[in-house]
């Protein structure tokens, strides 16, 4: 396997509780990862470690390491912003910025200061509302607020404006679970397509999407990595008890 | 409600009925419920008739002047028949001008920097501190403006002006006493940065977490996520918060009284000594009140500020309602 992200001795503690417990795994390179298992058992809280968002939280400790292309993230001369650049993220609900439709997509190339000039800028945001499946439906109403949108399209607006910044990673978290069945499939179709280009990880509670989405299946349980290899391995064969347990839907 | 009442149960099972209590405690809920109501609205009756009583107080110098010579008349002189309000309007206003300009820089950054970067543990300490000094009484700080920032103003803030504003007229010393503007408006600032302080950073947490997830996700700071999502989207907050805080300031008699010096001059120079409005009033109501039309000038001045402050603060607690009612969705 040719590992994009490595994780290493990851410990993280909310005040006293510990929320993750020594994980050590590696997400394989342009495939889907999806991270599974019964909420409450740190999914969540493993994807936030990958983009720095863990300490957002006031109160959240962290040891170990996550290494992106064989860099620790968590160095101290690491620029998170830079972290966040290289990681995008896709949120559980659809968090379109106050602002208008073309202005969301370029809100991140402006911070960066990606382009040269507008032309340059109009460009790619045509370009990442083609990738997210949106331009279409958007390309005559750009100046109005994003807020106009219906909500699938505003999480395929988001994609965009996360893919903007040219990341190497996406992170979902749960992407779809506020989307109706329809806008789902439309996420994870942009998903498979992404897959090519794009090292992608996906926390789900779903069983069902995880089996269409995976290549590569990470199932935790309080807090540990219960067991994680190749989605046909473990969801066929799996290892480990708990893991047969809960794809048989014990729970 | 009495057929429910009367509907199955008369007796229980020891033979007692149960309707008369019942019935005396559903008037009982009645009662209590209409009282609490009347005393409700006591606070909007007591406004609205304060604001008549105000006015019907004040009619007789309605009547002898003209509403715009009171407004713009330069002198006071009430044993002569004379109540021009200009001198004691603009006293108001530079002392209200000078205190919230002095506020409203240092109040929003510890503001922004309370909503947005502080840890829980900072906010805990700092937040009620703040509340403690909104919560000290005017007079108190009306004796430490006396006893520390006059002469501050006086031993320091004049001599350094003197010899690096002087051609300015608004930072010009036209009196050497310390007593002032300026003294008033250090004051007020201290009074109502407190404010400025929680209404702003009550305006922030307004903003739901997402957007700022939304924006630090695509690798935005801090700064630039505050800058171009979060201020934005409260500037109206922001400005009712200043307008409130000047509404305050605007009103404030006792803390002024003790330090601007209290003569009737129309100022130009933030070291000028003024006489704001509640001041005046505070000052002279009950005294010489032999003269003609004297009380109805008074309350004159007091209908004035109460009206102002009045308008200024139903504007900024309309934004502010609005500002939480918002969705983001």
């Amino acid at each position: 396997m040719d590992p994009h992200v490595q994780v290493k001795n990851l410990n993280v503690y909310y005040g006293k509780q510990q929320a993750l417990k020594d994980v050590n795994i590696e997400i394989p390179k342009k495939q889907i990862t999806v991270i599974m298992g019964p909420s409450g058992c740190g999914k969540t809280t493993l994807l936030k470690t990958f983009n720095r968002f863990l300490e957002l939280t006031d109160g959240a400790q962290l040891t170990g390491e996550v290494l992106v292309d064989g860099e620790n993230i968590y160095d101290r001369d690491v620029d998170v912003t830079e972290v966040r650049k290289v990681v995008g993220l896709l949120a559980q609900r659809p968090s379109p910025l106050p602002m208008s439709i073309y202005d969301n997509v370029v809100y991140g190339m402006h911070i960066h200061k990606m382009k040269r000039d507008r032309r340059e800028y109009k460009a790619a945001v045509k370009h990442y509302l083609e990738i997210a499946g949106l331009w279409e439906e958007v390309q005559k109403r750009m100046h109005d607020p994003a807020t106009s949108l219906s909500i699938g399209q505003q999480q395929r607006l988001c994609l965009a404006r996360g893919l903007a910044v040219e990341p190497e990673i996406i992170l979902g978290d749960e992407p779809t679970s506020a989307l109706d069945p329809i806008s789902s499939q439309n996420i994870e179709a942009r998903l498979i397509e992404l897959k090519q280009q794009y090292t992608t990880v996906i926390v789900t509670h779903t069983l069902r999407q995880a089996k269409r989405l995976a290549d590569y299946v990470i199932y935790m349980y309080m807090g540990e990595v219960v067991e994680a290899g190749p989605a046909s391995e473990v969801f066929n064969n799996p290892q480990h008890k708990r893991t047969r347990a809960y794809l048989e839907g014990l729970f | 409600m009495s057929e429910t009442i009367s509907l199955k149960v008369e007796t229980q099972s020891d033979g007692r009925s149960i309707r008369p209590s019942s019935v005396a405690r559903a008037r009982q809920d009645q009662t209590a419920k209409r009282t609490f109501f009347i005393v409700t609205l006591l606070p909007v009756i007591l406004i609205v008739m304060i604001t008549i009583a105000l006015f019907l107080r004040a009619l007789p110098i309605l009547n002898a002047h003209p509403f715009t010579q009171l407004l713009f008349g330069d002198v006071w002189k009430p044993s002569a028949g004379l109540f021009g309000f200009k001198p004691f309007i603009l006293g108001t206003v530079w002392v209200t001008a000078v205190g919230v300009l002095l506020a409203v820089p240092p109040s929003l950054l510890v503001a922004i920097y309370l909503a947005e970067y502080a840890h829980t543990m900072t906010r805990s300490v700092a937040k009620p501190i703040l509340d403690l000094l909104a919560a000290i009484p005017p007079v108190v700080y009306g004796v430490w403006g006396l006893l520390a920032i006059v002469p501050f103003v006086q031993g320091v803030l004049a001599p350094l002006s003197d010899r690096w504003l002087d051609s300015i007229p608004l930072f010009a010393i036209n009196q050497p006493t310390g007593f002032g503007i300026l003294a008033a408006g250090i004051v007020l600032a201290v009074m109502i940065a407190p404010l400025i302080i929680s209404v702003v950073y009550e305006v922030f947490s307004t903003v739901p977490n997402e957007l700022r997830n939304a924006s630090l996700a695509v690798g935005a700071t801090r700064w630039q996520t505050i800058r171009r999502i979060v201020l934005p989207q409260i500037l109206p907050g922001i400005i009712a918060a200043i307008v409130l805080a000047a509404s305050r300031a605007f009103g404030e008699t006792i803390a002024v009284l003790i330090v601007v010096g209290n003569v009737a001059n129309i100022p130009t120079s933030i070291f000028d000594s003024a006489y704001p409005l509640p001041a005046l009033i505070a000052n002279n109501y009950g005294d010489m009140m032999s003269i003609p039309l004297y009380d109805a000038a008074l309350l004159g001045a007091a209908l004035i500020l109460l009206v102002v402050i009045l308008i200024f603060n139903v504007i900024s607690t309309l934004v502010l309602q609005r500002l939480k009612r918002r969705s983001w969705a």
